[in-house]
């Protein structure tokens, strides 16, 4: 019994450490070949496979600065608390049928929205410690972003466990059924866009605006402390694909679900993920004004329209 | 004692000590980051008795929203770094008001509840939470829910600009 749950938070742990790697470094050459160029070619000998590894050593090598006039406290811990909710996240992701998930929980939607949420609290906390105007200020905005799509993120997510039934994710994917990818389509769509805004990708990254606000409330940060940030920015990658993934694609089902579930889980995160990384280069960044007009003008009425039509479906079918 | 027992009590000092470490602190912003070590200390309180769903709920309410929109509102108006010695008050008074309510409401508590013996009841799972509020406690539900309502409409009147005076903006302005 122990000795199971120290395995299955070993598999987390491990997930936790490659999958992001792999998500960055498909970043890399995804981005290069669709800008017609080869990226990283060198290191590790074969298509750069190594190249995330060498900027970790590079990372570590790196002078841990904190500003003299920064909260020096609050300033070194705000990278990891930026981290720990994400990887508390990965541990109720269901990835297979059955008990294939690190921790099954009954209310597992319901504790993935609420971590997530912790997640602003770093960021301003960031800003405020670095004692720069440009951090503080991309931490406002990060701050304002967040607090307005968390909205549409809940909304969206409740709108597929009212159709499943239950709060529990392995639940939800279990009673998941193809044709709830048109059922669910607009919530799908809501979810996903306001999870990269959550993830402050592009085009949702007015809080790093690097032509304006150097690199927004990372901007003081060096060496580890700042690839710690880096990595929650992956995680968070890996987060909101398995989520889109485990909610509204259907998770492990797929043929041969009973032994190749996994396989199909896996495969559809990294193509949620290839979109987040597709979307980085497709298109311009949002301007504030813009962004929160999508969020409070289409994404909510939207999820809200849904929340409708998934409570009338369901009412008709019981 | 078991071993919940145990850490109960080890979670609650964490969480008073918070919330003693807000009112002592005088850097205003830290101030609501130890808001957070309470809040979230009582959520794992609630996470040890077993009421699983009030616990995150705590967690997206407490620390993921208010906390956040307290933080924000601060850093928007004023937030220095470094203690702010102009907002410190009389420490002793506050000392004892503070004392005597919290000593007054833990003798109350003791003489009310200490003698009964409450049948541990069973985990307050979502499921529970659902029937309990929709089914016994529905009228309250929506009396509250009318009342929220009512809160949010006057506060968007009241964040509005009140009434446009000036003319509308001139038509085929670029935009």
């Amino acid at each position: 019994m122990t000795w199971e749950v120290v395995l299955r938070v070993g598999l987390v742990a491990v997930a936790f450490l490659t999958l992001p790697l792999i998500v960055g470094q498909t970043e890399h050459k995804v981005m290069a070949h669709m800008q017609a160029r080869l990226g990283p070619m060198y290191a590790g000998a074969f298509h750069g496979w190594a190249q995330l590894i060498a900027d970790g050593v590079k990372f570590a090598q790196k002078e841990d600065v904190t500003p003299r006039a920064a909260d020096g406290p609050v300033f070194r811990l705000a990278p990891a608390v930026a981290l720990l909710p994400y990887l508390l996240v990965l541990l109720v992701i269901p990835l297979g049928p059955g008990d294939l998930v690190g921790q099954q929980l009954d209310v597992g939607l319901f504790f993935v929205l609420a971590v997530v949420g912790v997640g602003v609290v770093a960021v301003l906390m960031a800003a405020w410690a670095s004692a720069n105007k440009y951090s503080l200020l991309g931490g406002l905005r990060a701050a304002a972003q967040l607090l307005g799509y968390e909205l549409p993120f809940v909304l969206s997510a409740a709108s597929v466990a009212m159709a499943a039934g239950t709060l529990s994710l392995p639940g939800i994917v279990a009673a998941w059924q193809p044709w709830w990818l048109l059922w669910q389509l607009p919530a799908t769509i809501v979810f996903f866009v306001s999870g990269l805004a959550e993830i402050r990708r592009p085009p949702f990254d007015m809080p790093i605006a690097d032509s304006e606000l150097v690199f927004g409330y990372m901007t003081e940060y060096t060496g580890l402390r700042f690839a710690f940030f880096l990595l929650a920015e992956y995680v968070g990658i890996v987060v909101i694909s398995s989520l889109t993934a485990a909610l509204f694609l259907g998770g492990w089902h797929g043929p041969w679900a009973e032994s190749v579930g996994w396989l199909w889980m896996l495969l559809k995160t990294g193509a949620v993920a290839f979109v987040v990384i597709w979307l980085r280069v497709a298109w311009p960044r949002l301007r504030e004004d813009q962004l929160q007009r999508l969020c409070w003008l289409v994404l909510v009425p939207l999820a809200l329209a849904q929340l409708v039509l998934t409570a009338g479906v369901r009412v008709a079918l019981s | 004692m078991t071993l919940q027992d145990v850490l109960l009590a080890v979670v609650g000092l964490v969480a008073v000590a918070g919330g003693v470490a807000v009112v002592s602190t005088r850097q205003l912003v830290r101030a609501g980051l130890w808001l957070v070590v309470a809040l979230g200390a009582v959520a794992v309180e609630f996470l040890l008795l077993g009421a699983e769903f009030a616990a995150w709920v705590q967690v997206l309410i407490y620390v993921g929203a208010v906390v956040v929109l307290l933080l924000f509102a601060v850093m928007l108006t004023r937030a220095p770094i470094g203690p702010s010695t102009d907002l410190d008050r009389p420490a002793l008074p506050a000392v004892l008001v503070g004392a005597a309510a919290g000593l007054g409401l833990a003798a109350l508590f003791v003489g009310v509840f200490g003698q009964f013996q409450v049948p541990s009841p069973a985990v307050g799972t979502a499921e529970r939470i659902g029937d309990a509020v929709f089914g016994d406690w529905v009228l309250p539900f929506e009396v509250l829910s009318i009342l929220l309502l009512a809160a949010l409409v006057g506060a968007i009147v009241l964040s509005r600009p009140s009434a446009p005076q000036e003319t509308p903006v001139a038509q085929g302005s670029s935009r």
